[in-house]
């Protein structure tokens, strides 16, 4: 299991959805990604997303002003 | 039906679409949405940048789409790809700077490319036959079909009936008899289907999928071209056309005017990169300044900062302006009169 960071600050909806989705394409199933948002869309959209994705969201919270949401990924299947 | 098929559909975020994947999803089908992002997309950014309403969450609307459907969305930015599109459309524009039949070409295309890359089946949409935009007329559809590489394995669900069968179809991969034969804009079917899914809360945007259908947006844009004396745009600047108030009291410089405070928070992030000015004497919008202007013009710019501010009706607004790294300096003016304002400046 590895933990990485993605920084998605200053980027509007969908953007920070969009570079999330690539970023855990190449993840492996249990690996843990934190991203950071400054659009507050992210706190919805990015769980959404991992809802249908097959991804886990283990936190969101405003830290600084900003929305960051801590997941977890799902199986083999989970991202594509 | 031997074996469930797969089917890529293409999800605007609209209830057409969300019909048509449900449609789909009877059959046995098995569904995976994209969703492109042009950069014009109504979704998300206006309403990232207006202050926000606490009580409405706002949401992207594929993704809620998806949700409900339960099917997985794959997102594509395509904002690099599309600008081919915008800026020299085989097919000409719509009633704005709309190239509807081009971009829906390009979109079935890129869902052609991904279905043969993930061995699906078909694609599927939410079209309906002599809806708007003009690219669902009866002549359209066809064209879609062919520049897009996708030809019979195109299907559009929800007027299907009114067209010759596809291979999905013909193949006995979905049942025909269970498609349906909508027509025209009235909108009262899909709402009435809507309703019997037990479909709430979807989105209905007024216009299009994207802002190019919308004619002060497309002023803005034609207003860009034209005074840069070449069709292009960088990403920020289509962004730009989305915010504020936009006002070209000559050719050389134009003001964005922030209408209220997200606007003004979202135009800040923008003060490295062109003259800015605001009130320091008064409550007011923050302004960039595009383009070159004289020092006349500053000045100008100044006077129409003071009067979109709460001191439009003082004697002097003291204002500051700002270059882009950041050298300021105050100019002292009297707020310009809304009766000196020609309406011609208004883009
Ligand atoms: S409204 Fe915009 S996104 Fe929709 S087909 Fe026309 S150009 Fe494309």
């Amino acid at each position: 299991m590895n933990r990485y960071q993605l920084d998605a600050r200053n980027l509007l909806c969908p953007m920070p959805v969009i570079r999330t989705q690539d970023r855990m394409a190449a993840l492996q199933s249990g690996d843990i990604l934190e991203v950071r948002c400054t659009d507050p869309g992210a706190m919805q959209d990015i769980p959404t997303w991992c809802r249908i994705s097959g991804h886990e969201v283990l936190d969101s919270r405003i830290e600084d002003g900003d929305v960051v949401v801590t997941i977890r990924a799902g199986g083999p299947a989970g991202s594509k | 039906m031997t074996q469930a098929r797969k089917a890529v559909a293409l999800i605007s975020g609209g209830l057409d679409s969300l019909l048509a994947a449900r449609l789909m999803l009877d059959q046995g089908i098995h569904v995976e949405g994209l969703n492109f992002y042009t950069g014009f997309c109504v979704e998300g950014h206006t309403h990232a940048i207006r202050e926000r309403r606490r009580d409405k969450p706002r949401r992207n609307n594929a993704l809620w789409v998806a949700e409900q459907l339960g099917i997985r969305l794959h997102l594509i930015e395509v904002v690099e790809e599309y600008k081919a599109i915008v800026i020299n459309p085989k097919h000409g524009y719509g009633a704005n700077l709309n190239p509807c039949l081009d971009c829906k070409g390009f979109m079935v295309g890129k869902a052609r490319a991904w279905m043969e890359a993930n061995d699906f089946d078909f694609i599927f949409t939410g079209e309906v036959l002599g809806q708007r935009p003009n690219s669902q007329r009866r002549d359209a559809l066809p064209v879609v079909a062919r520049e897009s590489g996708a030809f019979d394995r195109l299907l559009r669900p929800l007027c299907a009936k009114l067209l010759a069968p596809t291979l999905p179809e013909r193949e006995g991969w979905v049942d025909r008899d269970k498609l349906l034969a909508l027509n025209g804009r009235n909108r009262k079917p899909q709402i009435a289907l809507a309703e019997s899914y037990g479909f709430h809360g979807y989105a209905q945007p007024a216009g299009g999928c994207c802002f190019l259908t919308d004619a002060n947006y497309s002023n803005r844009l034609s207003d860009l071209w034209a005074t840069r004396g070449s069709k292009h745009y960088e990403i920020d600047d289509i962004m730009l056309l989305k915010v504020g108030r936009h006002m070209r009291p000559a050719p050389n410089f134009k003001l964005i005017i922030g209408r209220e405070e997200g606007e003004n928070n979202y135009l800040g992030g923008y003060r490295g990169r062109f003259v800015h000015m605001a009130a320091t004497s008064h409550h007011g919008p923050l302004v960039l300044i595009e383009g070159e202007p004289t020092d006349a013009d500053v000045q100008l710019a100044a006077r129409l900062t003071a009067r979109f501010g709460q001191g439009r009706h003082a004697d002097k607004v003291t204002i500051e302006v700002t270059d882009p790294r950041g050298g300021s300096r105050l100019l002292e003016v009297s707020p310009l009169p809304s009766n000196e304002i020609p309406p011609s400046w208004y883009l």
